[in-house]
């Protein structure tokens, strides 16, 4: 339960004490809760379902899978017979 | 001015004629007396400014001067569009490209409409008039005349403020025979531009689900377009418009009518970085979405690079791209090679697409 | 889209699939959780690039298709009051009830509109004062936090107007249901990655332990699901049963604590009734007394509504991974996405509906061996 969409914290604001963002999803802004992330920061990215943060994304954690599949690029190299 | 009127007048010692400036449609006005004549003398005739729907005939009768044999195309559509109007177009716009681009993907020149209006009273004529202004100006750029039309008017809470039907004539070359049943394997399947944009332009202004960017609807006549494409190659199989349901009901009808299957490729579908973020944001698939100013064409496989070619060098097809190809498996079946490689079943949409959550 | 684009690549996603046909060399079934996860599944072909002897069966993860028969029938019966604006997410309009389904009620005049978020409801219901809106507050835990807001704020707001048909689920019963059902062939989990954003990994433990599976926290994105069942069979093939976190991204191992101190301020765990399954105790929530003023449940009166299921309908052995699709006699025939008798078929996600829309043409698809080490 599930569908939450990355977007970008262009800036912020309070509503009815509420703390608000308009987030950036490539092209199209829409308003997001921000209440249960408030230490995420304009140009931060978000996850966010129906129009609520859930957490804030983690820059280095989101290379790591690629970093698994650069290990396995170098271990394909090693393996491969040279001529 | 007619009996009735005559009667109120020795009535009441004073001219009880209906104030004809009116700024809203009343039920007189589709009664067929003087409201009625007034609204077509006010708002149609100066909006259209069409020679034969100015002599108000019960037909329009028009003289054809063509080549040889040619065939009548003839067509119709009805267009309940909520809102009226959305950023790109509006109703009319839509009424008048629907009716045209569906003759155009036949072969046909389209040469001229009609139109229908039914009317909920109490529309602001304002309104009226801009959907009018909208209908000429799409008619003049599609090099159509709209030449007759009839109008109703239903009371308040009857209609939704406004209802078109368009019909359309045009006439097709004797040489020239496309058909949704033409496709063979070994085509390739050519997509004039972007999909979902109209569709997603409309959910964007829909209650509930706003967005802060603006989207455009891609509502055009491609009559042009589709000439520039039979000129480069006469052996085009079919054309055909994905309005409602999208890209994928048409090219399902397309595989069910030839008997043959169709393979498109995700990567090579051409899509808007916008409508794809709105389309993500509500976990819907713009294979499903509506367009309103795009084709699509089976074209033999010789033929296929030169008609993109051409298609490219047109305005409304700058962003064409050949997304497919016609095979002889999965008869009947759309199947789509994913992003990552993976492949899946495009069946046709059943029912409206609800935006998800899950 | 960034941190989207990166995990749809071709080639990255080949590499995955390769590595997963390297590892394994026995057949092993794996089921993921989330109705989003399913969608990938079959949106991207995922189950096409794997060996064919990892079975992926889809769990009961969409709480579209596991809202209970009553649930509907209540939505129903508040929706049809001419004094209410009945608001809830879109594809919970096609789901049918007893008397049809949401979007039917609609064509007959009552005022349903469709919402992207729960806080859209709340201004609906700022904005008309003289209506009573309703929000159909479905979900599982990852919409817990913005219905708890919703409801939050409106006490705040003072709004006496807005109310919730609460039907939220939550995971971990499910699951353990699903393992204690006699017959269950899972052996390793996809977990649920956005639940996990708010609840975190820990409550996943003690059923890895108890019942000796892999739990691989997985995210939606077609390498987040390679990657989750990467690191699934490898637990399978060592033979262990941890919880991992796949969607580190996103997921902390203590989840959002924000998030959690508002559910537990708004709701409370109660029995809840799953479509196809039946009753799972404590397996829900419900709204806590101090915010029953807001429950539309009590306040429609609409409590007693009980329903019985399609006696043909075999939804609840699908979501529990013991029956597949074609095991039932009406897939296809009484049973289609158009005229669906139960949970698997009204949902996209649901396994019924994505077998129906990809089921047929299986043989034309390239498929790879098990154990095709190079």
């Amino acid at each position: 339960m599930c569908l939450g969409i990355p977007g970008k914290i262009v800036k912020t604001y309070e509503e009815h004490e509420v703390l608000m963002g308009k987030v950036d999803f490539g092209g199209v802004s829409k308003q997001v809760c921000l209440a249960h992330v408030p230490d995420a920061k304009p140009g931060e990215y978000v996850i966010v379902h129906v129009g609520f943060a859930l957490s804030k994304i983690d820059e280095a954690e989101a290379q790591r899978v690629f970093e698994f599949l650069e290990s396995m690029n170098q271990l394909d190299e090693l393996s491969t017979p040279s001529s | 001015m007619s009996m009735s009127e005559l009667d109120l007048a020795a009535a009441f010692g004073s001219c009880p004629l209906p104030h004809s400036q009116y700024d809203r449609i009343l039920l007189g006005h589709g009664s067929g007396g003087t409201l009625s004549n007034d609204l077509i003398r006010r708002v149609f005739l100066p909006g259209f400014d069409d020679k034969t729907l100015n002599r108000l005939e019960d037909q329009a009768t028009i003289q054809l001067k063509s080549a040889a044999n040619p065939r009548l195309a003839f067509t119709t559509d009805s267009f309940v569009v909520r809102p009226l109007f959305f950023p790109g177009g509006d109703i009319g716009k839509l009424a008048v490209c629907g009716t045209v681009n569906d003759l155009a993907v036949g072969g046909a020149r389209p040469l001229f409409l009609s139109a229908a209006f039914i009317l909920e009273e109490g529309l602001p004529i304002e309104d009226l008039k801009r959907i009018v202004a909208s209908m000429k100006a799409a008619c003049d750029d599609a090099g159509v005349a709209l030449v007759t039309g009839d109008t109703k008017v239903v009371d308040r809470g009857k209609g939704d403020q406004v209802f078109i039907t368009t019909s359309g004539v045009g006439l097709v070359p004797a040489e020239l025979s496309l058909s949704i049943a033409n496709a063979e394997p070994g085509d390739k399947v050519l997509l004039s531009g972007t999909i979902g944009d109209h569709g997603i332009a409309i959910m964007s202004v829909r209650e509930g689900i706003e967005f802060e960017t603006v989207l455009e609807s891609d509502c055009a006549p491609l009559s042009d377009l589709v000439q520039t494409m039979l000129h480069a190659s006469p052996s085009i199989r079919c054309m055909r418009d994905p309005t409602r349901g999208g890209l994928a009901s048409a090219l399902n009808e397309l595989a069910a009518a030839s008997g043959v299957g169709v393979r498109i490729e995700e990567r090579a579908i051409p899509l808007r970085p916008e409508v794809k973020a709105a389309c993500e944001i509500l976990g819907l698939d713009p294979l499903y979405v509506a367009n309103e100013g795009k084709l699509i064409s089976i074209v033999p496989q010789d033929a296929a690079e030169k008609v993109l070619s051409a298609m490219k060098d047109h305005p409304l097809g700058h962003n064409a791209a050949i997304i497919g190809e016609i095979v002889d498996q999965h008869v009947g079946m759309v199947v789509q090679k994913s992003l990552v490689g993976g492949e899946r079943v495009v069946t046709m949409l059943a029912g409206e697409q609800l935006p998800r959550i899950c | 889209m960034k941190y989207l684009d990166e995990y749809r690549d071709g080639t990255a996603a080949r590499k995955l699939a390769d590595a997963i046909a390297r590892m394994t060399t026995r057949p092993w079934c794996i089921m993921e959780v989330c109705g989003g996860q399913t969608h990938t599944i079959v949106k991207y072909g995922i189950d096409t690039l794997i060996p064919q002897g990892i079975e992926l069966v889809h769990g009961p993860g969409c709480p579209v298709c596991v809202t209970s028969l009553e649930m509907i029938d209540r939505a129903h019966a508040i929706a049809a009051r001419p004094e209410v604006i009945f608001t809830s997410f879109g594809d919970m309009l096609r789901v049918p009830g007893s008397r049809g389904d949401l979007l039917s009620l609609k064509s007959q005049g009552s005022d349903i509109r469709i919402v992207y978020s729960p806080l859209d409801a709340v201004n609906l219901a700022a904005a008309n004062p003289n209506r009573k809106v309703v929000f159909f507050a479905v979900g599982f835990e990852t919409t817990a936090p913005p219905n708890a807001m919703a409801v939050w704020l409106a006490h705040k707001r003072g709004l006496k107007n807005f109310s919730v048909l609460v039907s939220h689920v939550l995971v971990p019963p499910a699951m353990t249901a699903i393992l204690d059902s006699p017959g269950n062939r899972v052996q390793g989990f996809l977990g649920p990655g956005h639940v996990c954003t708010v609840m975190g990994c820990e409550e996943y433990e003690p059923i890895a332990r108890k019942y000796r599976v892999p739990i691989v926290i997985s995210g939606f994105e077609p390498l987040d699901m390679l990657e989750g069942i990467l690191m699934t069979v490898r637990q399978l093939e060592a033979g262990t049963g941890k919880v991992e976190n796949q969607y580190s991204r996103a997921v902390r191992y203590d989840g959002n604590c924000d998030s959690r101190k508002l559910i537990e301020q708004v709701f409370e765990i109660c029995d809840r009734k799953w479509r196809g399954i039946g009753s799972i105790p404590m397996s829900g929530y419900r709204l806590r007394e101090e915010y029953r003023d807001h429950d539309a449940e009590r306040l429609f009166n609409v409590e007693a509504i009980q329903t019985q299921e399609s006696s043909e309908c075999i939804s609840g052995e699908i979501l529990r991974g013991l029956k597949k699709p074609h095991d039932c006699p009406a897939f296809g025939k009484r049973c289609t996405p158009q005229s669906p008798l139960g949970a698997t078929m009204v949902s996209s996600e649901g396994a019924c509906a994505a077998y129906y829309a990809y089921g047929r043409h299986l043989e034309a698809a390239e498929t790879v061996q098990i154990g095709g080490g190079k």
